[in-house]
């Protein structure tokens, strides 16, 4: 039997995936490589390859045939060995076999905590400009996103006052991610500390997407999970990509109380089962040899760092300080067009590829979101090639 | 300095960053480590001064050049001179500018010399006729470098790369 198609195959399309709107990045993607000679500051994703020694974990893990399923939760060695990670860096303390869950990257475990905890109508606090799944996610598991607009003369903090006003009786979940992709921004311990009042006054659970801890400059970062009483109220969701170079990997973990990891895990073993066991052995490398590769690579990021936030001021752009991550989030309201305009024409004219801020939500409107995570000398191509387009468009402005 | 790098630790960072890409200017190695241009160039006049940096060369894998080239690594027995030891035979085969490198070494042998020419023929004569003659010199042993995978840190044909999608969130 042939399937009737008169009213169109979108018409079988669950109602709430038919209304989510495809990423605006997506559309950049496809613009920028249909373009040739593109510089690209696209890119949320290190510049550097796998340590050479994590990637010969999992090699030799396939060699001596470790091609099996492991446990849901993932390998108890590397479950250990994440515990022993965030109790040195981040004096978090997690009991292996309990708390931890081993996920495909840090997306699935962000996915498995708002299916764990979302309720029909249930509202999310999510502080925006942020990246580009939670309010998705949230929508197709039932609940209702609830934007925080952040702002660069606050660096991108949340401020307690907008949390507060935000907050309504159907409250649930607040997500949290800093360093901030896009921004850059970071929020310190004294920072949060307000804001985990409110955790505690609203009954809130917090989701912290701190996928970028390991990449702050100049200070160490705060977990939000280590605040006085923030440990039952928060998942914490990490991973390897940013700190190790392990994007393709796709290794993530989430950590909080048993009661929430156990309903994450029961999601998990239905969905996927377990991490692939190669990417874990890799994971298990990385968190006992892999410190000193990852300190170098964040030295590398930081000098960088400093010479685009110096150059886009240099060539007019206003650029608050990013402490974080590895973007930078200059304003381009000064030009007078939008980060849409803005960003085609630096695609086309100026051969620079990047994110315009508006994709990422509230008050990402007339920014521009710049990863640093290339080269020095395209760096520098870059900021020399967006300088011609401001030029040119205060010319065209006369 | 605003970084609060002391000269020592900038004179170091910009060993490693001028190691990465010796063509980088002041100003922006500067920016980079947080430092004033002016300090920079002072840090950078000083270490060429004492031949901390000895000069700014490129790394060059020699093999794509159209040109014949043969490398040979020499393992040099020596007797050493009293009371100057090594130095002045190494001296004496050092200053050859078919020699390309010289180390003294732990362990079976004394020296390890690098030796260029143009052909086998030339490399081959040279160590008979200017090395193996050389008094103190009691044997050597010649390997011919056959293909260059990595020097100084740098693979010679990455094929790594960047292969990353031009836009990810």
């Amino acid at each position: 039997m042939t399937i009737q198609t008169e009213k169109g195959m979108l018409s079988y399309l669950n109602s709430t995936v038919k209304a989510i709107p495809p990423s605006g990045i997506r559309k950049f993607f496809d613009l920028a490589s249909a373009s040739k000679d593109i510089i690209s500051l696209g890119v949320g994703e290190p510049d550097f390859v796998t340590p050479w020694n994590v990637r010969q974990a999992a090699v030799e893990g396939i060699e001596t045939g470790r091609t099996s399923y492991t446990g849901n939760a993932g390998l108890p060695e590397l479950r250990e060995e994440i515990a022993i990670y965030l109790h040195r860096e981040f004096e978090l303390h997690y009991e292996p076999m309990k708390e931890v869950i081993v996920t495909i990257g840090g997306s699935e475990a962000i996915d498995l905590a708002l299916r764990a905890l979302i309720e029909h109508g249930d509202e999310i606090l999510i502080p925006e400009p942020c990246y580009i799944s939670y309010s998705p996610l949230t929508r197709l598991h039932g609940g209702v996103p609830v934007g925080i607009e952040t702002f660069a003369s606050d660096q991108f903090k949340l401020r307690a006052d907008a949390l507060e006003k935000a907050i309504t009786p159907k409250s649930k979940v607040l997500i949290l991610c800093y360093p901030s992709n896009p921004t850059g921004g970071i929020m310190t311990r004294e920072e949060m500390l307000p804001i985990a009042q409110l955790v505690e006054k609203h009954d809130l659970i917090v989701i912290s997407d701190e996928i970028y801890a390991e990449l702050t400059y100049g200070m160490k970062h705060t977990s939000f999970a280590s605040l006085p009483g923030m440990k039952d109220r928060t998942i914490l969701v990490s991973g390897f990509s940013k700190a190790f170079a392990m994007t393709g990997w796709r290794m993530g973990y989430a950590c909080g109380h048993p009661d929430l990891i156990a309903a994450m895990l029961k999601i998990h073993q239905y969905t996927v089962m377990c991490a692939p066991i190669m990417g874990q052995l890799a994971s298990i490398e990385a968190l006992r040899h892999g410190m000193e590769e990852k300190d170098k690579m964040r030295e590398s990021y930081n000098q960088r760092r400093r010479l685009v936030v110096t150059g886009f001021r240099q060539i007019g752009l206003e650029c608050h300080e990013p402490h974080g991550a590895f973007y930078a989030f200059p304003s381009i309201q000064s030009t007078g067009l939008t980060s849409e305009q803005f960003a085609y024409r630096l695609l086309q004219e100026g051969k620079v590829a990047a994110v315009p801020g508006h994709v990422f939500g509230l008050g990402g409107e007339g920014f521009l979101r710049c990863s640093y995570a290339t080269s020095v000398s395209k760096l520098n191509e870059a900021i020399e090639r967006i300088g011609n387009l401001i030029i040119m468009l205060s010319d065209e402005k006369k | 300095m605003p970084g609060g790098l002391v000269m020592d630790q900038l004179k170091r960072k910009l060993l490693e960053l001028l190691n990465t890409d010796a063509r980088m200017t002041a100003a922006t190695l500067a920016t980079m480590l947080d430092a004033e241009e002016e300090q920079v160039k002072q840090a950078l006049r000083e270490m060429e001064e004492e031949h901390v940096i000895i000069k700014y060369a490129p790394v060059v894998n020699w093999g794509k050049v159209d040109e014949d080239k043969v490398t040979a690594l020499i393992e040099v027995q020596i007797h050493p001179e009293k009371g100057r030891g090594f130095d002045g035979i190494a001296e004496k085969i050092y200053r050859y500018p078919e020699v390309k490198s010289v180390y003294l070494m732990s362990g079976a042998y004394d020296l390890c010399v690098e030796i260029e020419g143009r052909t086998l023929k030339e490399v081959a004569s040279f160590v008979s006729q200017r090395l193996s003659t050389v008094e103190a010199v009691l044997s050597t042993k010649t390997y011919f470098i056959l293909k260059k995978y990595k020097q100084d840190g740098v693979i010679f044909e990455d094929t790594e790369g960047d292969q990353r999608m031009l836009v990810s969130p």
